[in-house]
C-alpha cells in the first residue's frame, strides 16, 4: 500500500503531509490536520456535511481522495472567519437560527459561501436549489434560507460601502 | 468508510494512461470519483491501481466542430450547465445535468465518467443514445468511434475495453424544426431515476421528420426505444401517436424492483415520462 507526500494550501496555508494514496480528503483534513470542522455524515457523498471549497468550487470531500488535492488550495469552515470576526454567513446563521444541532452548520457553511461568491443576489428558488446536496434534518430549512439571504444582504451592504 | 489498499496514479497524458493501463494488473480509470469511490468504500469495488485521468489537459472542454459539438470526457456536469455552446447547440444536456446529483457531485462528476460506467441509472447514457451521440475510444492502435445505442450492453458493461479510454463524446448539434427534452421522476435531489425518457423530436410541416427517444434506469441498461419511434414517425403528432409511443417504449423496459416501486409502477412510470417528454420537446419545435 503505497502512501507519498501531498502538499496543498489549507485556509491560506501550505501543508505538506504523508498520507495514503487511499486516504480521503476528509480524513486528511480531520485526522492529519486537526481541522474538525468538515463533519463526516453519510459517508456516500448525499448529506454535505463534508462539503470545503477545493479550488473555488464546493465538493464533498469524503469523495475526494487527498493525493487528488496536490497543489490545490482547499477552504474549510476554519477559514471562514477574519480576524476573530464571523463572516456574513456565519453571522447569518447565528442571527437568523440557522442551526439546531449543528451538525449540518459547517457544510451549509462553506455551501453558502461558495453559493453567495458565484450568485450574490440569489432568489429563494436559487439559494434551495444551490443548498440541495447539503441536508438538515433539524430546521426544515427555513431558516437556513433566511440566514444566507441575510449574508447576501450584508455582503452587498459590506461592497456598497466599500465601493 | 476507506478504500481498500490501492496505487494511485496521475499521469498527464492519455498516452501515459494507456500505457498505465496495459503495465499494471488490475487497474481502474478513476474519473469524477462519485460512482467509483463510494463502490471501493463498499468493497464493491477493490482495484490494484487507480489511474487518475484529472490531470490530462485536454481532456475536458467543449467546442464546436461544424455541426458537431465535442465534449471532453472529462468535462464536469456543471461545465455542461454553465457552457453557452450546449444551450445553444444541446440544450438537452444543459436541461438533463441540472437534474443529475447535486451541487456539489456536479462539481466532480463527469459526462465520461456517467458514461463509461454503464450504470444503467445515470442519465448520460440514455440522453447520448436520444441525441444520436458518437463516442471516441482511444487504445493502444489509436482511436475508434462508437454508436451511443451500440455502447451500452448491460449493468456495468460496455464496449469500452480494458485497454482503452473514453476521450470524447460527439453530439450533433440541434436540428432545424427540432426540439429536445428529458423527464425524469425522483424521489429527491441526488437520486437515481425512478424511470426517465429523453426525447429529440424534429416536427415538419405538421408531421414528425425525425424522433429518438431514450430510456433510463427502465432496463439493465439504457434502451432505445425505437418501435416507439416508429410510431411517431412520418405522421402527426396526437394523443393516439403519444399513447401508442408509450405502450411501445413500455413494452421493451425490464425494470428492477427497488425502494423506488415495483416493476408495474416502473412501467406505468415509464409510460408517462415518455409521453411527457414527447409533448415538452414537441412543444420547443421552432
Amino acid at each position: 500500500m503505497s502512501t507519498r507526500t501531498v502538499t496543498m494550501s489549507v485556509n491560506g496555508e501550505q501543508r505538506r503531509a504523508e498520507v495514503e494514496d487511499r486516504t480521503l480528503l476528509i480524513h486528511f483534513l480531520r485526522e492529519q490536520l486537526n481541522l474538525t470542522g468538515p463533519h463526516i455524515g453519510c459517508e456516500t457523498s448525499h448529506c454535505g456535511a463534508c462539503t470545503v471549497d477545493l479550488n473555488g468550487v464546493s465538493v464533498k470531500s469524503c469523495t475526494v481522495l487527498a493525493v487528488q488535492c496536490e497543489g490545490a488550495e482547499v477552504l474549510t469552515v476554519e477559514g471562514l472567519a477574519e480576524g476573530g470576526v464571523l463572516h456574513a454567513v456565519q453571522e447569518g446563521f447565528h442571527q437568523q437560527h440557522g442551526l439546531q444541532c449543528g451538525f449540518c452548520t459547517p457544510g451549509m457553511l462553506v455551501r453558502s459561501y461558495r453559493l453567495l461568491q458565484d450568485n450574490p443576489d440569489p432568489t429563494e428558488e436559487e439559494i434551495r436549489a444551490g443548498i440541495s446536496g447539503n441536508l438538515c434534518r433539524c430546521t426544515g430549512y427555513q431558516n437556513i434560507v433566511k440566514a444566507i439571504q441575510y449574508a447576501a444582504k450584508r455582503l452587498k451592504e459590506a461592497q456598497s460601502v466599500s465601493a | 468508510m476507506i478504500p481498500a489498499g490501492f496505487d494511485y496514479h496521475a499521469p498527464d497524458s492519455v498516452a501515459e494512461a494507456l500505457r498505465l493501463l496495459d503495465e499494471l494488473d488490475d487497474a481502474k480509470l478513476l474519473a469524477g470519483g462519485h460512482s467509483l469511490l463510494p463502490m471501493m468504500k463498499l468493497r464493491f469495488a477493490q482495484p490494484a491501481h487507480l489511474v487518475d485521468l484529472g490531470r490530462i489537459p485536454g481532456l475536458s472542454g467543449i467546442r464546436e466542430e461544424g455541426d458537431v459539438v465535442v465534449i471532453g470526457a472529462m468535462t464536469v456536469e456543471n461545465e455542461l450547465i454553465r457552457s453557452e455552446i450546449i444551450r445553444r447547440r444541446v440544450p438537452l444536456l444543459a436541461e438533463a445535468a441540472a437534474l443529475i446529483a447535486d451541487p456539489q457531485v456536479r462539481n466532480r462528476g463527469t459526462i465520461g465518467g456517467d458514461i463509461a460506467h454503464g450504470d444503467p441509472g445515470n442519465d448520460h447514457p440514455a440522453l447520448a443514445i436520444a441525441l444520436d451521440a458518437g463516442f471516441v475510444l482511444e487504445g493502444p492502435g489509436g482511436r475508434r468511434p462508437v454508436k451511443a445505442e451500440d455502447f451500452f450492453l448491460g449493468t456495468f458493461m460496455t464496449e469500452l475495453a480494458d485497454n482503452e479510454i473514453l476521450v470524447e463524446i460527439r453530439v450533433p448539434g440541434l436540428a432545424p424544426h427540432t426540439g429536445q427534452a428529458y423527464e425524469k421522476l425522483k424521489r429527491k435531489t441526488g437520486d437515481w431515476a425512478t424511470a426517465g425518457a429523453a426525447v429529440v423530436i424534429t416536427i415538419e410541416q405538421g408531421k414528425v421528420g425525425a424522433v429518438r427517444i431514450g430510456l433510463t434506469n427502465l432496463a439493465p441498461s439504457a434502451l432505445r426505444a425505437e418501435a416507439a419511434e416508429q410510431a411517431l414517425l412520418g405522421q402527426p403528432l396526437s394523443e393516439t401517436t403519444i399513447e401508442d409511443a408509450a405502450t411501445r417504449a413500455a413494452a421493451i423496459c425490464d425494470p428492477a424492483e427497488d425502494l423506488r416501486g415495483d416493476r408495474d409502477y416502473k412501467l406505468a412510470m415509464a409510460r408517462q415520462m415518455v409521453k411527457r417528454a414527447i409533448r415538452k420537446a414537441a412543444a420547443r419545435c421552432p
